[in-house]
């Protein structure tokens, strides 16, 4: 009957012996209010918070333009508005298209495409500096919020896509091959998420890199072959490796992947570069998974500290 | 159990209703320190090559200062506890009750907890822009409800609340009063193990006010273990069975409420 007591006067001498205090709360079952779960059970935690995810994730969407006049029309005028640009500088001006058949649909595919992984990028960067309220007020496994980044990204490029194939179709017939294109869609929100992950705790430690990502981004998209043909252009001049390190690249493997689905003259042309870009497609869309969760659960009791 | 314990030399009164005198929170020499940034100046903000060198060098701006903001706190809280924290503004108290629901990671030390302490407090997964509908449903699954549970209590929520059409509404166009009355709505209608209360809790006209002392009162009844953040020393007195007083991060006094109060008011 005196263990009451007993505890109550381990809490008093907590300051001189804390030991005695982890002893008291091991008797007792208790656990540590911060400790990180074991992997399998953080997925299982994420997995639970599926609806929360997806529900904040449209949230998001839905509030992003409800204070402009044309609302939820920019969700599809944005990318076509960036691809417009780049059309009349790299196609009219500059004469990039040069060689490619249908090269607005080249172009065309390539933002959406990039645009997709950059916006998700630049997101995971943001999610858990601009949720520290959140973060400090509610429980819930951290990953939840690059992933709902993630799919608020994933849920415009849908809308996108319907457009860019209301487009297409005025160039390029549709095949039997555009059956794959969710296939390729599945495959870059795999590499997305991972990639949101890894930047949301990098972001998260590093507050300079929201500066520094801009820079980032632009060179990828430019090395990632938006509107020029890697093959054309880099193994005219350089190498045949390093057009073909381009290509590995994942931004620039999507791109790729639905080029080739997307357009017949560019699938028989493209013959000349490499012929792995699909294995490069998954390959990225695996590890990057993988890493991205393991990498961000490493760090998931320090989120909301900084 | 039968391991033997430090002798008792200043037997503290055991917490009255605390029958199981099961601890539920264990707090063991805890330390907090935030970091905290100062505002980025123009200069800063633009230069690539400054934040480029800053990231090679692993540094963090150089404005950057940390507040010790718990310091070295221990105690331990019992099943049917009812605590109170008072304390000054800046003394700590926010800060120790988001480290008691694991929100905080400690610098130094640890809290040990029963089940999971929840804050009593939902307003950063609202958004402004939304309906109080859709707030309604993402406020209930950021606190952890699955969608069955959300609609099951959806009615529950918009009546206490008592905003009736206006729930169709962003919350934007809400006044301040009915905006609270959503959140408490919202954020007290899941049942806890610890529960975390922080001030400011008690907004709204006074209709709303006391039927949220009484949804608070009924929450305490659920709960294993409350813990309250107050300035009114009269909530304190009524609903707290401990008092905690935290003065510039440290325990300045653990005790009865009345004699804590007393003096907390002296000095």
């Amino acid at each position: 009957m005196s263990q009451p007591e007993s505890a109550f006067a381990d809490a008093q001498a907590g300051g001189r012996s804390g030991e005695s205090l982890a002893k008291l709360a091991q008797r007792y079952g208790l656990r540590r209010a911060i400790a990180r779960p074991r992997f399998h059970v953080y997925l299982r935690q994420l997995w639970e918070r599926r609806h929360f995810i997806t529900t904040y994730a449209t949230s998001r969407n839905v509030s992003k333009y409800s204070n402009s006049a044309l609302g939820q029309l920019w969700q599809v005028l944005t990318p076509l508005l960036n691809a417009g640009i780049y059309f009349v500088m790299f196609g009219v001006i500059l004469q990039g298209g040069k060689g490619i058949p249908n090269y607005p649909v080249f172009l065309l595919v390539g933002m959406f495409v990039f645009t997709y992984t950059q916006r998700s990028v630049t997101a995971g960067a943001k999610s858990i500096n601009g949720n520290l309220s959140m973060i400090r007020a509610l429980h819930f496994p951290r990953a939840a919020l690059p992933l709902a980044y993630t799919i608020q990204e994933l849920q415009q490029l849908v809308i996108s896509m319907g457009v860019l194939l209301a487009i297409i179709v005025w160039f390029e017939p549709p095949t039997l091959l555009w059956l794959l294109i969710p296939v390729v869609l599945f495959m870059q929100t795999m590499f997305n998420i991972g990639a949101s992950l890894v930047m949301a705790r990098v972001g998260a430690s590093m507050r300079d890199m929201n500066q520094l990502l801009p820079f980032i981004m632009r060179t990828w998209l430019y090395a990632s072959g938006v509107f020029f043909s890697i093959q054309d252009k880099v193994a005219g001049v350089l190498p045949q490796w390093v057009a073909n390190v381009m290509y590995a690249n994942p931004a620039a493997s999507y791109m790729e992947a639905m080029r080739e689905i997307l357009m017949a003259d560019y699938r028989v042309q493209r013959h000349s570069g490499p012929d792995w870009i699909w294995y490069s497609c998954a390959a990225w869309a695996v590890f990057a998974l993988i890493f991205g969760f393991w990498y961000f659960w490493r760090a998931e009791e320090r989120y909301g500290r900084g | 159990m039968t391991e033997e314990l430090p002798e008792v030399t200043t037997t503290p009164k055991t917490p009255l209703d605390a029958p199981t005198g099961t601890p539920t929170v264990i707090v063991d020499d805890l330390h907090i320190v935030y970091r905290v940034y100062a505002k980025a100046t123009d200069h800063e903000k633009g230069n690539a090559v400054n934040a480029l060198m800053r990231l090679l060098r692993r540094q963090g701006r150089p404005q950057m200062t940390e507040v010790h903001a718990v310091k070295g706190v221990s105690f331990v809280a019992y099943h049917g506890d009812a605590i109170g924290i008072v304390g000054r503004n800046g003394s700590g108290k926010s800060t120790l009750m988001r480290a008691i629901a694991g929100l905080l990671p400690p610098h130094q030390g640890a809290v040990y907890t029963d089940g999971q302490p929840s804050l009593l407090g939902v307003n950063a997964a609202l958004m402004r822009d939304l309906t109080g509908e859709r707030n309604i449903i993402l406020g209930c699954l950021a606190m952890g409800m699955s969608p069955a549970e959300v609609r099951k209590k959806y009615d529950e929520i918009v009546d206490f609340s008592g905003i009736d059409e206006f729930v169709k509404l962003p919350m934007s166009t809400y006044s301040s009063g009915m905006g609270a009355r959503l959140r408490f709505a919202i954020s007290s209608a899941k049942t806890h193990d610890v529960l975390l209360i922080d001030e400011a809790l008690a907004t709204g006209d006074r209709e709303f006010r006391k039927k949220s002392q009484e949804r608070i009162k009924q929450i305490r009844e659920s709960a294993g273990t409350v813990f309250l953040v107050s300035h009114d020393h009269k909530v304190i007195e009524e609903t707290c069975n401990r008092v905690i007083w935290l003065h510039k991060g440290k325990i300045k006094m653990d005790g009865d409420p009345a004699e804590v109060m007393a003096a907390y008011h002296k000095g």
